[in-house]
């Protein structure tokens, strides 16, 4: 009875909502429920709600180069709010050089430009109980 | 329990892992639902209801903002369909909500129906009860008026809102059969659009004919909830309602039929799974069937003989 729930969320002032749209999507058809939250939150509102509905898996989707500074956030709130086990993934336009910082902050897979969605399941699958 | 303590205390993590609980069945969650159960009968819950598209996450999310203003803290629980394709879904109601995440009066749950029929009321009846133990004052259920199971849902409100929009041709008609009896109240949404005399019209005739409301008349209310317009009247209505049933005793009735409903679903959950655990599934009730089949035996008796066994 226990489904994989997945928060979809995209941070800050980013207006590019196809990614995180097509990752939804194939998320629900993988069978899992996703919570979408759409576009201009701030890492308090996505924490508070991946809090209100006890997910899993948290993806944030960003196109404009700020996630150096969000992705990091959004984890560092999901820890104070006393939920340590949530999967934290990210995706879109972001730089080679700039995933291994993010993977030291916290951020488990980063999915770039291109990436079959196949992958995004397979990695929750294999990360989440 | 540590989580009903921190629960009662006001923790949301604690809240949140309780729905969680009952919501995928744990075992401990009718241990949770057990230690709760004194702390209930608080809130007031308002159902609303009607077709997909029509505002009522983005109603919802103003309505909890107007109750906010005038001092009460709010819960939602926001129920959007399972696909029957995958068995996942996309719940979007949190999208209309997302304001509200900075407010520690409100907590906000979405819920996936998850093809269960009888199973979805009671667990959303369920998170109700967690919030209502929680010290939420006002509670929202919000789910598409389409199936029999979101109207069960809607049931176990106090006050029920059908919202409706212009320009849905005549799916007035749709309406009008099932959801109308369950209205304590309607609101036109979307009212910048063209139609709404027409449907405010076309509602007030159905309700001229309706026998059933006595002593209260379903308010028609208009309004434009992306801009927030007509919010501080629906909820005058409510709180009408609320009054009226409280002051001709119905309030009452409708807990005390609740609760009977509850414990009768809760009944016959039980009852069935035991039945299909201990009967269905068995080797001897296999060789019964292949009996029955050959016509040496016939079902009726079968039938008897098991409900003497089962219910002695
Ligand atoms: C389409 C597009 C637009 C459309 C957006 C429509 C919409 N509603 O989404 C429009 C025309 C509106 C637009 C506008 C702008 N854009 Co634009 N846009 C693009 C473009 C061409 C494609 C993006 C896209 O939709 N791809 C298709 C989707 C399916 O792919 P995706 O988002 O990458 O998602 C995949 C993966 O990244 C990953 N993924 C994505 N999110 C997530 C999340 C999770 C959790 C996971 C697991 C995976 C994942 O999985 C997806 C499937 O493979 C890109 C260039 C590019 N090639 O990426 C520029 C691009 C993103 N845009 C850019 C810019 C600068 C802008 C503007 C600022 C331009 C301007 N000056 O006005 C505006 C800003 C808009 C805004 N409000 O924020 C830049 C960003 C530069 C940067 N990062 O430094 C880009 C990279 C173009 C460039 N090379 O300069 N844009
Ligand atoms: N024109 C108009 N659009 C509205 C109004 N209220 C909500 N909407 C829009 O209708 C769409 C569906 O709203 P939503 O609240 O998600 O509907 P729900 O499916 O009934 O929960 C959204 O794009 C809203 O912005 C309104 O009063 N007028
Ligand atoms: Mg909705």
């Amino acid at each position: 009875m226990a489904n994989i729930k997945v928060l979809v969320a995209k941070p800050g002032l980013d207006g590019h909502d196809r990614g995180a749209k097509v990752v939804a999507r194939a998320l629900r058809d993988a069978g899992f429920e996703v919570i979408y939250t759409g576009i201009r939150l701030t890492p308090e509102q996505i924490a508070e709600a991946a809090l209100q509905d006890d997910v899993q898996v948290v993806a944030l989707s960003l196109l404009s180069g700020a996630h150096n500074t969000l992705f990091p956030k959004v984890v560092e709130l999901l820890k104070e709010k006393g939920l340590n086990d949530v999967l934290v993934i990210g995706g879109g336009v972001i730089p080679d050089a700039d995933i291994p910082g993010l993977k030291a902050a916290g951020i488990a897979e980063v999915f770039t430009p291109g990436t079959p969605t196949s992958k995004i399941v397979e990695c929750i699958n294999a990360n989440v109980k | 329990m540590e989580i009903v303590d921190k629960l009662l205390n006001h923790s949301r993590l604690a809240l949140s892992k309780a729905i969680t609980a009952v919501e995928n069945e744990y075992d401990d969650a009718v241990k949770i639902m057990t230690e709760i159960y004194p702390h209930t009968g608080n809130a007031y819950v308002i159902g609303i209801t009607g077709p997909p598209g029509a505002g009522k996450s983005t109603l919802t999310d103003k309505l909890a903002k107007e109750y906010r203003k005038r001092g009460k803290t709010v819960g939602i629980v926001a129920i959007d369909p399972t696909s029957p394709y995958s068995g996942g879904a996309i719940l979007g109601d949190r999208i209309r909500m997302m304001d509200l995440m900075a407010d520690e009066g409100i907590f906000v749950r979405s819920m996936a129906t998850r093809g269960s029929l009888g199973g979805l009321s009671q667990k959303a009846g369920d998170a109700v009860k967690l919030m209502d133990a929680y010290g939420m004052d006002v509670i929202i259920i919000e789910t598409v008026g389409v199936g029999q199971s979101e109207v069960d849902i809607v049931k176990t409100a106090d006050t029920t809102m059908v919202v409706v929009i212009p320009g849905m041709g005549d799916d007035i008609q749709a309406i009008k059969a099932g959801i109308l009896e369950i209205g304590d109240l309607f609101t036109i949404n979307k009212a910048d659009r063209e139609g709404t005399d027409k449907l405010n019209i076309e509602i007030e005739m159905m309700l001229e004919l309706n026998p059933e409301h006595v002593g209260w008349r379903p308010p028609i209310n208009r309004t434009i909830a992306s801009k927030g317009e007509g919010i501080e009247a629906v909820v005058d209505s409510i709180e009408a309602h609320k009054a009226y049933l409280i002051d001709s005793g119905k309030l009452n009735d409708i807990r005390k039929k609740r609760i009977k409903n509850e414990v009768e679903a809760m009944l016959n959950d039980r009852v069935n799974r035991y039945i299909d655990k201990e009967v269905i599934q068995t080797q001897e009730f296999d060789d019964l069937v292949v009996k029955m089949q050959s016509r040496e035996i016939e079902p009726y008796s079968v039938v008897d003989d098991i409900v003497g066994k089962v219910l002695k």
